[in-house]
């Protein structure tokens, strides 16, 4: 019997999470850290089953079918709450058992539920130092993120920074390539215009610079209004912008947003107490003319009905192909 | 130099002196943006200037102001997960001590590219110990004096604490532990750190 307690007392050291199990099954010394798991239940005078269930192996329901693991991991949880899942291990001794246990992957959750401290953990035991490992990854980590968030932020201004004609807020060249290109590549149907502005040199010569440059905001600003939100209007030169009109194949229509456009342009813009006049020639193209969509020839096209408006006198608007 | 040690800097003046001060450094020294990133690297030369910077314009000495830094790093609530990582180090002030040695292998578990000064920690006779602080940046044991003073009330315990140093970037802190229990100290719950 001394015997026993000498193990206990070693055990109590080595292992503060084991248990001691007589012939029966009934728990006969408990390590300091399991009893601090329950500080209200004496857990001497339990039986192992009653207090612990294993979940795997399953359906163990007595001391024998217990024995029987010995070696093998198992895993546990107590019977009642909270229900902390346990790995133990048994060994056969004395015609009863030992049985080591330890928290597993729910020791972060136990430290916190039963306020562990550095003492009830062997002085061997690893744990202090993976919780010392998972709060200072969780700080680099979060380090981590902190910058990739600020780098993400950083991208999209650029990105969009990359795609914006800062004058008049309009997309630029590239982003309408993209648009084009992803347009085609998901097969959607579109019209494309391509629209010069007329006089607007001479707006530019006699009235100067800054006139220029309203003149131009003030486009933007209508062709936005005559789009929707959808559709993609783009400057692509000094005077030249390009809109693609999503899902539109009727002619008619594009007909009426044309002179819509030409119309609302048409309208003198006041700038400095005196008054800029232009219009605009707009050539256009429909992606379903085309067998094989096909970008560049798209803006051929639309470029060469841009000169046939102009051509025909300016203000006017042009389709690549007539109808048939 | 590590972004960590140099975001320990400017937190340290931002925290302690305000966000106006931290502005004048990062002009005066022509540090690009808001200030240093975490986990990106930096030139010596920058980290240098930032020091000098702070130095002059808080009229401090460089000793003085790496000590303020040292305990600002294991005492202010915005920083508290360092002082938590140290105090893993052991449950009595004595027993932190003794984890010193380990502190660079540590800090590279957890940053893997993170550069410590190597700490050697002496036991001598009467509670005494000597703590050899050994970097190729000068001034580390400085930082390692104030982490030292701050950490030893947060242990609750009564030291005296010199530094003497042999050669630039090698430094010896002598530590007399007059009292392990003479104050309460601050508690430390295992758990309390992570979600």
């Amino acid at each position: 019997m001394s015997h026993d307690r000498d193990l206990a007392q070693i055990l109590d050291v080595l292992s503060p999470m084991h248990v001691m199990l007589d012939a029966a099954g009934r728990i006969c010394h408990a390590g300091p850290t399991l009893r601090k798991l329950r500080p209200d239940t004496v857990l001497e005078d339990c039986d192992f089953l009653d207090v612990f269930e294993t979940m795997r192996p399953r359906l163990i329901d007595s001391m024998q079918a217990l024995v029987a693991h010995h070696g093998v991991k198992l895993h546990l949880q107590f019977r009642d709450a909270p229900q902390t899942a346990l790995k133990g291990v048994l060994v056969p001794w004395d015609g009863g058992a030992v049985i080591n246990l330890s928290f597993g992957i729910s020791v972060l959750d136990s430290v916190r539920d039963y306020a562990l401290t550095s003492s009830d953990f062997a002085a061997t035991d690893l744990t202090i130092e993976m919780l010392y490992l998972i709060e200072a990854k969780s700080a680099a980590m979060e380090a981590s993120r902190q910058l990739n968030l600020r780098l993400q932020g950083a991208m999209i201004a650029a990105e969009e920074q990359a795609f914006t004609d800062t004058l008049t807020g309009l997309k630029n060249r590239r982003a309408m390539d993209h648009v084009l290109a992803r347009h085609i590549s998901m097969g959607e149907a579109f019209a494309l215009m391509h629209l010069d502005l007329d006089f607007f040199k001479a707006v530019n010569d006699t009235m100067g610079h800054a006139a220029g440059d309203h003149v131009l905001q003030q486009v933007a600003r209508i062709m936005v209004d005559v789009t929707r939100k959808d559709d993609t209007v783009a400057r692509v030169g000094g005077d030249e912008f390009v809109l693609i009109l999503t899902g539109l194949t009727d002619r008619t229509m594009l007909s009426a947003i044309a002179a819509r456009l030409i119309a609302r342009l048409e309208k003198p813009i006041p700038f400095d107490g005196q008054t800029c006049r232009i219009s605009a020639s707009i050539g256009s193209v429909l992606s379903v003319d085309y067998q094989v969509p096909n970008a560049e020839q798209f803006l051929i096209d639309a470029d060469e009905a841009l000169y046939a408006s102009k051509r025909r006198g300016r203000a006017q608007h042009s389709f690549h192909r007539d109808a048939d | 130099m590590h972004g960590l040690i140099n975001r320990a800097i400017q937190c340290f003046v931002r925290d302690t002196y305000g966000a106006e001060l931290w502005l004048d450094v990062t002009r005066q020294a022509r540090l690009d943006g808001q200030g240093f990133e975490a986990m990106l690297y930096y030139d010596d030369a920058l980290t240098e200037r930032v020091l000098n910077r702070v130095g002059a314009l808080l009229a401090k000495e460089r000793e003085a102001l790496l000590e303020d830094i040292g305990i600002y790093l294991v005492s202010h609530p915005n920083v508290e997960a360092l002082r938590r990582l140290l105090r893993f180090g052991g449950v009595s002030f004595v027993e932190f001590l003794h984890s010193l040695d380990d502190l660079p292998d540590r800090a590279r578990l957890a940053v893997s590219d993170l550069e410590l000064p190597r700490l050697e920690l002496h036991e001598c006779p009467s509670n005494c110990f000597r703590l050899f602080c050994q970097s190729p940046y000068v001034g580390y044991g400085h930082v390692m004096l104030g982490v030292l003073r701050t950490m030893a009330d947060d242990y609750g315990a009564l030291v005296f604490l010199d530094i003497h140093s042999r050669a630039p970037g090698d430094d010896v802190i002598e530590i007399t532990v007059i009292e392990m229990a003479f104050a309460e100290g601050r508690s430390f719950d295992l758990g309390a750190g992570v979600g």
